[in-house]
């Protein structure tokens, strides 16, 4: 591991003045991914800004019926909260369904938005990856491709974003709260996280140095009829070879609203919003919901392992979406 | 894989630091290589060796111990955070002549075969009933919005952070479940 100073700032102002100054420096958070990531080489800042002490751990409920979350609210604590548990299900179960018990009490709100792909030729540094090391080419394009993307993948990058977390915050229509140099900005969770296109090693909208101070999750009735759906290779403690993030609103049996997000198809949480529009207003029936999927992943490009994943985020969202209006009628 | 690609060494005192924080009720203060994980700190230079290295990357849950009465993996919590905290480790859990009542279980229930990786399990199982205690939810957890009931469904899913390469896993849900609804 590179050798590296250690700062922890007094602000975020401070934290933020740091990262512009200091080219080579990270933010330090629940560190459950970067200090994994520097033991492998993968990252190797030469300066570590420990945000972890910065009072940015409160989670509030707002005036208007919504929650803003702190950056460094633990993912244990988060899915804990009376008012997610009550109001945004959905965001609970992502949470619960996410690492393990003793990884959510380190790992962080903010800092999951920013892990990174857990694309096995990216984690090793002996492997030709475009978004470690921009220009050396993509191993996993045409290599042991079954976890990665089927959606919006480029010829320099199919890797997947792993969180769960950011997947319910997709359907949620989540805000990011984040300070950059010059202030203070509204990021909407859809346009955090970008497609791989040619720069595969930038994965957020975010400018280096940006900092995420919260998550604000508007007032969202129908996310009381929410939940998580993860499919993975062992019953627990593993990442989703396929994961849906569903809230849905029936009026009679008409659909009123849906969101529906889909993860580990794509660079980013994908927000099925084509899928949302088949649903929308029509009377709800799973042949309904098999066919908004289909409509969702008619652009689909799956890679040479991977072609499973279309049959099973179809049957996961008309599972999901089918036990949500069932739930809603009885 | 530990080091990555290249093994770098310094002595650099610009990459360490002072820290101060409270092992097993016992202050200690270090001079560490900012690189240095808590779990490496414990077991190379406190000569606490209960926390193991298994994996090293936070995958097997053998170097679980108590932060601050949380459990977390100490194999990737860097020791320079910790300045101001409180670790327990499995050394802590009672004094050097008694065993915990999560010990005692793991000893009638012959809870390991090996032993690796029971120090992780242990410290795991007394911050995880702490989380049923207060009250937090489960991915198994029917009802969110009630409080947990300790079913064996439920104790696998929570310890499902420690692995155990001998597979002893039905007799450490018996000791689970025997210290829960004794203790």
């Amino acid at each position: 591991m590179r050798p590296f100073r250690y700062h922890r700032p007094a602000d975020v102002a401070e934290a933020v003045a740091v990262l512009a100054a200091e080219p080579e420096a990270a933010y330090l958070a629940g560190g459950t991914n970067l200090v994994d990531l520097m033991k492998l080489g993968v990252q190797r800042p030469d300066l570590l800004v420990d945000v972890t002490r910065l009072p940015l751990d409160a989670v509030e409920e707002l005036p208007d019926g919504g929650l803003r979350i702190g950056a460094t609210v633990r993912n244990s604590d988060l899915a804990a909260h009376p008012a997610v548990r009550r109001d945004y299900p959905v965001l609970a179960r992502a949470l619960l369904d996410a690492a393990s018990g003793q990884l959510r009490n380190l790992a962080t709100t903010g800092g999951n938005l920013l892990q990174r792909t857990r694309c096995v030729y990216f984690q090793d540094t002996g492997k030709a990856c475009n978004k470690r090391e921009p220009g050396t080419g993509c191993a996993a394009r045409h290599g042991q491709n079954r976890d990665l993307a089927v959606l919006d993948w480029s010829d320099l990058c199919v890797a997947t974003h792993p969180s769960d977390l950011a997947v319910a915050l997709a359907a949620l229509d989540a805000v990011v709260e984040v300070h950059e140099p010059d202030g203070p900005r509204d990021v909407p969770l859809a346009a955090l996280h970008r497609s791989p296109g040619e720069h595969p090693e930038r994965e957020t909208t975010l400018e280096r140095g940006t900092l995420i101070t919260a998550v604000r999750l508007p007032a969202l009735p129908a996310a009381r009829h929410s939940t998580y759906r993860k499919v993975r290779d062992r019953a627990s403690f593993a990442f989703a070879v396929g994961s849906v993030a569903a809230v849905l609103d029936l009026d009679g049996d008409v659909v009123r609203d849906v969101r529906l997000a889909y993860g580990a198809v794509a660079h980013r949480p994908w927000r099925a919003y084509r899928a949302e529009e088949e649903l929308r207003g029509r009377p709800f029936s799973p042949e309904l919901a098999a066919r908004a999927a289909d409509a969702e992943l008619a652009e689909a490009r799956p890679l040479r392992h991977n072609g499973f994943k279309l049959p099973l985020t179809r049957a996961i969202t008309v599972r999901t979406l089918t036990e949500l209006a069932e739930g809603a009628r009885s | 894989m530990q080091g990555g690609p290249e093994q770098e060494t310094t002595t650099d005192e610009r990459h360490s630091s002072r820290v101060a924080f409270e092992v097993n009720d016992a202050r200690r203060e270090l001079t560490l290589d900012n690189r240095t994980t808590l779990l490496d700190t414990l077991r190379e230079r406190l000569g606490l060796i209960g926390a193991k290295k298994g994996c090293d990357h936070g995958q097997c849950g053998s170097c679980t111990v108590l932060l601050d009465g949380r459990r977390v993996k100490s194999c990737l919590i860097l020791a320079v955070t910790l300045d101001g905290r409180s670790v327990v480790t499995v050394e802590g859990l009672a004094g050097p002549d008694e065993l915990s009542p999560l010990q005692a279980a793991f000893v009638a229930h012959d809870a390991f075969q090996c032993g690796y990786c029971t120090p992780g399990q242990i410290c795991s199982a007394r911050g995880m009933l702490d989380e049923v205690a207060r009250g937090w939810p489960s991915a198994v957890t029917g009802d969110l919005t009630a409080p947990a009931e300790l079913t064996d469904a439920e104790i696998r899913e929570r310890m499902a952070g420690n692995l155990c390469r001998c597979a002893a896993y039905p007799h450490i849900v018996a000791a689970v479940r025997e210290t829960a609804t004794t203790r």
